[in-house]
């Protein structure tokens, strides 16, 4: 029993968390203030490889794995959590589903251009009345002379209207199957659906409360037209096949959760002992202290919850139930220690530019994204078979 | 097709600047047994990958060179996942407190040694600009001096013509910008303007762990034990003492001549 890193993994790990104080920190408050994509930190990004980390080399990855990128997406986020989300949708959702469940061919088209971060997809899942119910999928695609049509919407979609967005991987109903009760069910597939085909458009971004930096939007269809090889997967497997992406990808937000936690908790050690009140720094009152060190204690606990499931999940075990967990715990963990970190900032927390008051804006999303809190707890409980 | 380059770039194995300093022994002397690659260190790694990769000679070798004890495999390992392809540590006991003098003899030895290893001439040999920790800049202009290779200082820009028979520098002086050409084979260190360091990624940082890294002791390098470390040095470090915490300041309140208060004081420490 072994939690400590092998040293690729701390050699990595280290390196990003270089990357993220030297290039990432110093900026991160302006794209935040300005609400600008940062194309030059994932140019950069894309250049390290982080965009690649878990695919071979043969698609232009580094030949890691998940848990590199885990590590990766926790050190990003420790200091900018829009980076962070920017990396992890691109991989875990954009490109990871065409590795997964792409032909050779899809994978030659698409994989080096997004495991070197110079193209973005995104992934088109949830829908105004369709999220973690995926039976709810109101967006159709229908065969005709050798081409899907597709009409629909999707909402929150995130890396799907920047400059380097290349495509969507859309989820559609694509028919009915019948169950063998008599009642029927929606089939759903998974189509690429590239940017420049006609018909498809990527909405006005979102005003979100966090994630600033993040491209977020609401996405249309119009009779939008793809071969009828654009078909990600088989047909009428796309249901299962991002439920499996979706569990992979609670493990990524689980990192990037902890990561925020340890970024509160590393901005409150410094304040706490610059900071003086009453003739000493404020860290030497227990009010503080003790703070912190919960603090330390739920980002420590979030870090061991998914560095379980990914190990789990690279060993080829169930961790449907652990990935859960670890984005359970890390998602309040970041929520919890935001809320406490801005209250160690005093009046500075409340102050958009200090990285605490923008953990405080981010974090309220890893409670919600990639499946809710109670989401979570539904599929913890089913597993105790409640 | 040239000649394939052999570059060796001296890494030095120093304490992070972001963490506290502490001194250890009797004399006492910086504690090194955890550190990183000496942050100017980079720059002569990048500027060796950049020359290199811009010739896209298949055959051009890059290789790390560093003098410590153990932990200094650490700026070799950095070293590696930078780019180098191969590393050497000069490692043994007799070396500790060597000083500038004993380093350049030292390092010197290796870099002949290296020749014969790889067997082929080294061409250039590129180092920082200082060191982060002992900052004395002697080692360069020493080493070549040894080596008998023409040196050039500080450079803040470096080029090879296409043969790479002779390199082109940029110096930043104060007072003016030199263009300076010599002959390879050079020692040149170079400055922090001269590139911007990468970033390791993953793949490299996995195929570091297979590359070669060759150890050799002071007598592997023909060097007796009394012509290095404390015996061989010719400065003797008397006292290190902890630089003393920072004073507290004076704090001075604005009560509406905050700006003529600055004033003063700057004024008064001849600052201004």
């Amino acid at each position: 029993m072994n939690t400590e890193l092998d040293e690729e993994y701390q050699d990595l790990s280290d390196t990003v968390r270089d990357f993220a104080d030297e290039v990432i920190a110093p900026v991160s408050a302006q794209y935040d203030e300005a609400h600008a994509f940062p194309y030059e930190i994932v140019a950069q990004m894309g250049e390290m490889g982080l965009f690649g980390l878990p695919f071979p080399e043969e698609y232009g990855g580094m030949g890691g794995d998940y848990f590199a990128l885990c590590l990766a997406l926790e050190q990003i986020a420790r200091v900018d959590q829009s980076v962070a989300i920017t990396l992890e949708a691109g991989v875990s959702l954009g490109a990871m589903p065409i590795y997964r469940f792409g032909t050779d061919e899809q994978r030659r088209q698409w994989l080096p251009q997004l495991a070197s971060g110079q193209a973005l997809a995104g992934f088109g899942l949830t829908e105004p009345e369709a999220g973690s119910d995926a039976g709810g999928t109101r967006t159709t695609a229908k065969r005709e002379d050798g081409q899907w049509v597709i009409n629909g919407a999707k909402e929150f979609i995130t890396n799907s209207g920047t400059d380097i967005t290349r495509l969507v991987n859309v989820t559609a109903v694509t028919g009915t199957a019948q169950l063998p009760d008599g009642r029927t069910r929606k089939e759903i597939s998974t189509i690429i659906v590239p940017t420049d085909t006609p018909g498809f458009r990527a909405e006005k971004a979102y005003s979100k409360v966090g994630w600033n930096a993040s491209d977020t939007h609401p996405l249309s269809f119009q009779d939008v037209r793809v071969p009828a090889e654009n078909l990600l997967g088989e047909e009428g497997r796309g249901y299962a096949n991002f439920l499996s992406i979706l569990d992979e990808g609670r493990i990524a937000i689980a990192a990037l959760a902890t990561g925020a936690a340890q970024g509160c908790v590393e901005e409150s050690i410094r304040y706490a002992k610059e900071r003086t009140s009453f003739g000493q720094p404020i860290g030497a009152n227990q009010a503080i202290s003790f703070k912190i060190a919960r603090m330390q204690a739920r980002a420590h606990t979030a870090r061991l919850a998914y560095y379980d499931a990914a190990a789990r999940m690279l060993a080829g075990r169930p961790f449907k139930t652990q990935a859960a967990i670890a984005k359970l715990v890390a998602g309040e963990a970041a929520m919890d220690n935001a809320r406490d970190a801005t209250q160690v900032f005093g009046g500075y927390g409340f102050i958009n530019e200090f990285r605490v008051a923008r953990h405080y804006r981010d974090s309220k999303i890893l409670e919600v994204g990639e499946g809710t809190t109670e989401v979570q707890l539904m599929l913890i409980a089913r597993d105790l078979g409640l | 097709m040239t000649q394939p380059l052999t570059v060796v770039v001296l890494v030095k194995h120093v304490p992070d600047a972001k963490e506290e300093r502490v001194l250890a022994g009797d004399p006492p002397v910086v504690d090194r047994s955890s550190g990183i690659l000496s942050e100017l260190d980079e720059y002569a790694v990048e500027a060796a990958l950049q020359l290199t990769e811009a010739r896209d000679n298949a055959e051009d070798r890059v290789l790390a060179l560093t003098m410590g004890p153990a932990g200094a495999a650490g700026a070799l390992k950095r070293a590696l996942q930078l780019g180098a392809h191969g590393g050497f540590h000069v490692l043994d006991d007799a070396l500790a407190g060597s000083d500038a003098w004993v380093t350049a003899r030292v390092l010197a030895a290796a870099v002949e040694r290296i020749a014969r290893h790889a067997g082929a001439p080294v061409d250039l040999v590129l180092t920082g600009m200082a060191s982060t920790d002992g900052e004395t800049s002697l080692v360069p202009g020493q080493l070549a001096e040894r080596l008998g290779l023409a040196q050039v200082g500080l450079a803040s820009s470096l080029a090879l013509d296409d043969d790479a028979a002779s390199l082109t520098a940029t110096r930043d002086t104060e007072t003016e910008v030199l263009e300076v050409v010599a002959e390879l084979p050079a020692v040149v260190s170079v400055t922090d303007r001269i590139n911007t360091p990468r970033y390791p990624n993953f793949k490299a940082i996995m195929a570091a762990k297979k590359k070669p890294v060759q150890t050799w002791s002071a007598a592997d390098l023909g060097l007796d034990a009394e012509a290095v470390g404390f015996a061989g040095s010719l400065t003797e470090v008397l006292e290190a003492v902890p630089r003393p915490p920072r004073s507290a300041g004076r704090i001075v309140v604005d009560e509406g001549e905050g700006g003529i208060r600055l004033a003063e004081f700057l004024v008064a420490e001849k600052l201004v």
